[in-house]
C-alpha cells in the first residue's frame, strides 16, 4: 500500500462515530487541563494518559491525540482573555491577544487562535505524514554550534521586536538572563546563584515566572490604580467573529507561523517557545500596521498560535522517525506508545504502519475536533470579560495561584510567584516591558549551553562557530538584522521607510 | 465497563486526591520521567493485584530528587503508609548537591528494576570496539567527546569509570551533558560527538536499525538477545546499572517495615508486575533485606569515589 492508502485507511477508522466521540472527550479534557496556568501539555498528557488505557488501541490513540492537541491549544484562551499564559508556548499570544481582548476584540483574537491552530495543525500533520524523513535529516545536522547561531539570531530579532525603547528592552532582557543563571549548571553539575536554597537548584520555572509576570503583576497594577482604573472593559465591540479584514491579515501569518514552527519543533533542541518568538518578530517586521503592535495586532496572535501548534506536530517527527523523545511531552508519549506495544524507532514506519498512520489520522481528526469544540465557545468565553473587575482579577489571582500550586505543590514556589509578581508590578510602573524577561529566561540557558558544548567538543577552538555553513549563514543573518537598520537610519532613510509603511495604511 | 470508563474519566479530569490511601507513593520528580513511571506502575499493580486497596501517587520534583527526599523524611516520619521511589541517580544528586538529607534518613525496602548502560558510536565511525575507543582515549583524552545525560548522572559516572579503569585521568574526560536522552541521542546520531552513553533501552531501536554501533554494555554478564560484549569482557572491569528502588518513611517499627517488605515482595512475584517490566523494558533486579542494604552501601561508597575522581564532588 502507498502512503496515501494507509492514511485513508486510518482516516476511515478514525471517523467512526465512537472514535469521533473519543476524540471529542480527549480534546475537551486536554483543553480543560491545559487551560490551568502552569500546567503545560507535558503534564496534561502525563496526568490523562492512564484514562486512555481503558480503550482499544485505536480509540486510545485517538483520545490521546485529542488530549495532546487540546492541551497545546488550551493555554491560548487564558493568555488572550486573562493575560495569564497557560504554558510557555502561549506567552507571546498574551502580548497582542490580551490587548485585543481589552479593546473588545476578544472574539476575533480567540477565533484567529483557534483557526490558526487548526490550519497549522493540518498542514504540519500532513507534513509529518509526507516529508518527515527529510525534515529529520535536516534536524540532525543541527549540532551545538548551529543551535548557538540560531539562538543568536533569535536574540537579535526578538529583542528588537519588544517595546519601543531599546534601552528598557535590553534592561529587561538582562534581568531575564541573570535569573536564568540560577540553579544547577547542566554541563558541570555545579550550583550557581542558589545561595544554599535547595528549591533554587532547578532554577526558576519558566511557567511560574510567566504567570507571575503577566497575571500577578497585572492584578497588582490594576488594584493599585484603584478607582482611577478605566471602567469595565467592553467585552464585544463590533463583531464577535473575524471580519474580512481580520481574515486577510491573519491567513499569511498562519502560514508563516506554520513554516517557522514546524521545523523548529522537529529539531531535537528546538522547543515550541522559540518558534513563537521568531514568528512574533517576523510578523512585527512584515506587518503593514506596525503602530498596532503592542496595542492589539491580530497578526501577533495568528502567527505565534500557528507556530506553537505546528511545532507540536514537529515534535512528533524525530519521535516517529527515529524514536527520539526530544521534549518532555514526547517522552511521555513514548511511554504511552509502549503501552500499545508500539516501539517508536527508525523501523516503526516499516514494522507498524497501521498504528503510525492511525495516529497521524487521529491527529487530523483531533485537530478538527478542536475547531468544532472551540469556535462555538468563543462567544461564551468573551462573556468572561463582562465580569466586574474586582471579581475578574480576584478570579485571575486564584486561578494563577492554583495552577502554580497544582504543578508544583511547594510554599517556596508560591513565594517566588508573589515576589516576581511584585517585580513585574514595579517594572510596569516604571514602564519596562516584561516579555523580554521571559525571553531571556528561556533563550539564555539554551544559548549558553550550546555555546559551551560547541567549545567543549572543539576543545576550545572558537573558529568552529563559523566553519559550519549553516551556522555561518545564521550568524550572517543575525549580523544583517542588527546592522542594516543602523545603516538605514544613518543615511536618513529609516524615516523614509517608516513613512512609506505608514502611508500604505 | 461504561460506568467504569466514565468514573475514570471524571477522576482524571478533576484529578481528585484519593480518599483514604492505603499507600501514598512519592515520585521525587515531575510526571513522565523514570521515577514517575515506576511510581505509577507500582500504583497500578498494587491495586490490580489487590495488595493494596487505594494507592496515590504524589510528585515532588526538583534537584535530582533531593527536594522530594527532604520533604519525605521530615513530613512522613513514622508513617507506615508512605512510600517513595528513588534510585541510583539520587545517590549522585545527594552528593553533588550536598543534600543534608540522604538515603540514610529513610528506610530502604527493596531494589526493583535496573537498566544497563550501553556504549555506542555512530555507524560511520572508525571505532569498532572498546579497544579502539580506549586507544583513542589514551592518545588524547580530550579528543574523545562523550554525549550523554545530565552531569553527575549514571552516564557521566560510566564515562568516568571507563577512563579511570583504562588508566586515563578521569578529570580529562570530555563529557558533553545533554538535557535528555533524546537530545543526547540526536547528537550521537548526527555525529556531533565521538561516542554516546545511555541506558540500553533508549538506544535499542537505533542499534537494531543499524544507525548506531553498540560496542559494549555495562552488565556483569552478556544481556540475552543483545549482540555486544560486556565492558568486563573488553578488559575494563566496570559494571554499573541505573537501578530504581522503593523506600519507606524513617522511624517506622520493625513490624511495619516487615509488612511493607512483604507487600513489595508480593508485588514483585505478581504476574502484573512481570508484565509491566516487559512492556517498559526494565530488567527485574529485585533485591531486599540485608543483601540490599549491603549493596546500597557499596554503591554509595563507589559513587562518591568516582564523583571525586571526576572532580564533581570536592
Amino acid at each position: 500500500m502507498t502512503t496515501f492508502d494507509f492514511l485513508m485507511q486510518g482516516l476511515v477508522s478514525a471517523a467512526e462515530p465512537m472514535n469521533l466521540f473519543y476524540a471529542l472527550i480527549g480534546v475537551t479534557l486536554g483543553t480543560m487541563v491545559g487551560v490551568l496556568p502552569g500546567i503545560g501539555p507535558a503534564t496534561t498528557v502525563a496526568l490523562l494518559l492512564p484514562v486512555t488505557y481503558q480503550l482499544d488501541p485505536t480509540g486510545s490513540l485517538i483520545m490521546f491525540a485529542g488530549i495532546y492537541y487540546g492541551g497545546m491549544y488550551g493555554g491560548s484562551t487564558t493568555s488572550i482573555l486573562l493575560n495569564t499564559p497557560g504554558e510557555s508556548a502561549s506567552i507571546v499570544t498574551a502580548l497582542e491577544g490580551n490587548k485585543m481582548a481589552r479593546k473588545g476584540r476578544g472574539g476575533p483574537a480567540l477565533a484567529t487562535a483557534a483557526i490558526g491552530s487548526f490550519v497549522a495543525g493540518l498542514i504540519a500533520t500532513l507534513a509529518l505524514a509526507f516529508i518527515a524523513p527529510y525534515i529529520v535529516k535536516l534536524a540532525l545536522v543541527f549540532g551545538p554550534r548551529e543551535y548557538f547561531a540560531l539562538m543568536v539570531l533569535a536574540f537579535v530579532t526578538v529583542s528588537s521586536a519588544f517595546g519601543n525603547s531599546s534601552l528598557r528592552g535590553l534592561t529587561s532582557l538582562f534581568i531575564g538572563l541573570a535569573l536564568s543563571l540560577v540553579g544547577i549548571d547542566q554541563l558541570t553539575g555545579q550550583n550557581r546563584l542558589s545561595f544554599g536554597v535547595p528549591d533554587l537548584l532547578d532554577g526558576i520555572e519558566v511557567t511560574t515566572m510567566a504567570v507571575a509576570m503577566f497575571a500577578i503583576g497585572e492584578t497588582l497594577y490594576i488594584a493599585a490604580q484603584g478607582a482611577q482604573a478605566p471602567d469595565r472593559i467592553e467585552a464585544v465591540k463590533g463583531s464577535v467573529w473575524m471580519t474580512a479584514k481580520d481574515w486577510s491579515r491573519s491567513w499569511k501569518a498562519w502560514l508563516r507561523g506554520t513554516v517557522i514552527g514546524f521545523p523548529i519543533g522537529a529539531m531535537p533542541a528546538g522547543g515550541a517557545e522559540i518558534g513563537t518568538f521568531l514568528s512574533y518578530a517576523t510578523e512585527k517586521k512584515l506587518t503593514k500596521h506596525p503602530e498596532e503592535f503592542g496595542d492589539g495586532a491580530i497578526e501577533g496572535v495568528a502567527g505565534p498560535e500557528a507556530a506553537n501548534n505546528a511545532s507540536a506536530a514537529g515534535t512528533l517527527v524525530p519521535l516517529l522517525t527515529l524514536g527520539l523523545p526530544t521534549s518532555a511531552t514526547a517522552a511521555i508519549m513514548l511511554a504511552g506508545f509502549q503501552q500499545y506495544g508500539l516501539q517508536p524507532g527508525p523501523l516503526l514506519f516499516a514494522t507498524n504502519p497501521q498504528l503510525v498512520w492511525g495516529l497521524i489520522a487521529s491527529l487530523l481528526i483531533a485537530n478538527f475536533m478542536l475547531l468544532v469544540l472551540n469556535l462555538p465557545l468563543v462567544g461564551l468565553w468573551v462573556k468572561l470579560l463582562t465580569i466586574p473587575k474586582p471579581w475578574l482579577y480576584g478570579g485571575i489571582l486564584m486561578f494563577a495561584t492554583l495552577g502554580t500550586i497544582g504543578a508544583n505543590p511547594s510554599v517556596f514556589e508560591l513565594g517566588m510567584l508573589l515576589v516576581f509578581g511584585l517585580l513585574a508590578y514595579i517594572m510596569r510602573v516604571f514602564d519596562y516591558p516584561i516579555a523580554p524577561v521571559i525571553v531571556g529566561l528561556i533563550l539564555g540557558p539554551l544559548a549558553e549551553q550550546q555555546l559551551r558544548r560547541a567549545l567543549a567538543i572543539s576543545q576550545g577552538d572558537v573558529t568552529v562557530l563559523v566553519t559550519s555553513p549553516i551556522a555561518a549563514v545564521l550568524l550572517l543573518l543575525a549580523a544583517l538584522a542588527l546592522i542594516l537598520p543602523l545603516i538605514l537610519r544613518a543615511r536618513g532613510q529609516g524615516n523614509a521607510l517608516s513613512q512609506l509603511a505608514a502611508s500604505e495604511d | 465497563m461504561k460506568h467504569f470508563l466514565l468514573t475514570t474519566i471524571l477522576a482524571g479530569a478533576v484529578a481528585l486526591p484519593a480518599y483514604a490511601a492505603d499507600y501514598s507513593v512519592m515520585a521525587p520528580a515531575a510526571p513522565g520521567g523514570g521515577w514517575d513511571q515506576t511510581a505509577r506502575s507500582l500504583q497500578t499493580v498494587l491495586q490490580q493485584e489487590k495488595i493494596s486497596k487505594k494507592v496515590q501517587v504524589i510528585n515532588v520534583p526538583g534537584a535530582g530528587g533531593t527536594i522530594g527526599i527532604a520533604q519525605f523524611a521530615s513530613q512522613q516520619k513514622g508513617n507506615p503508609n508512605a512510600l517513595m521511589v528513588t534510585g541510583y541517580v539520587m545517590v549522585g544528586a545527594i552528593l553533588t548537591n550536598k543534600s543534608p538529607v540522604t538515603l540514610k534518613d529513610v528506610t530502604p525496602i527493596a531494589r526493583l528494576t535496573g537498566e544497563y548502560e550501553a556504549i555506542v558510536v555512530p555507524a560511520s565511525s572508525d571505532i569498532k570496539s572498546v579497544a579502539d575507543l580506549v586507544a583513542k582515549l589514551k592518545a588524547n583524552p580530550g579528543s574523545v567527546s562523550w554525549g550523554g545525560g545530565s552531569a553527575g548522572g549514571t552516564d557521566h559516572i560510566t564515562a568516568g569509570l571507563i577512563a579511570k579503569t583504562a588508566g586515563v585521568d578521569p578529570t580529562k574526560v570530555n563529557y558533553i551533558a545533554f538535557s535528555g536522552g533524546g537530545e543526547a541521542l540526536a547528537a550521537i546520531l548526527g555525529g556531533q560527538v565521538t561516542a554516546g552513553i545511555s541506558s540500553y533501552g533508549e538506544m535499542e531501536s537505533q542499534v537494531k536499525a543499524g544507525t548506531l554501533r553498540l560496542i559494549a554494555v555495562s552488565s556483569d554478564k552478556r544481556i540475552e538477545g543483545v549482540d555486544a560484549p560486556t565492558l568486563k569482557e573488553s578488559g575494563l572491569d566496570v559494571v554499573i546499572q541505573n537501578w530504581r528502588m522503593v523506600a519507606a518513611a524513617p522511624g517506622i517499627t520493625a513490624e511495619q517495615k516487615a509488612a511493607i517488605s512483604a507487600d513489595i515482595e508480593k508485588l514483585e512475584k505478581s504476574k502484573g508486575w512481570q508484565e509491566t517490566l516487559k512492556t517498559k523494558g526494565w530488567s527485574d533486579t529485585y533485591l531486599s533485606g540485608p543483601a540490599f542494604d549491603e549493596q546500597l552501601a557499596k554503591d554509595i561508597a563507589s559513587t562518591e569515589t568516582i564523583l571525586k575522581d571526576i572532580g564533581l564532588v570536592k
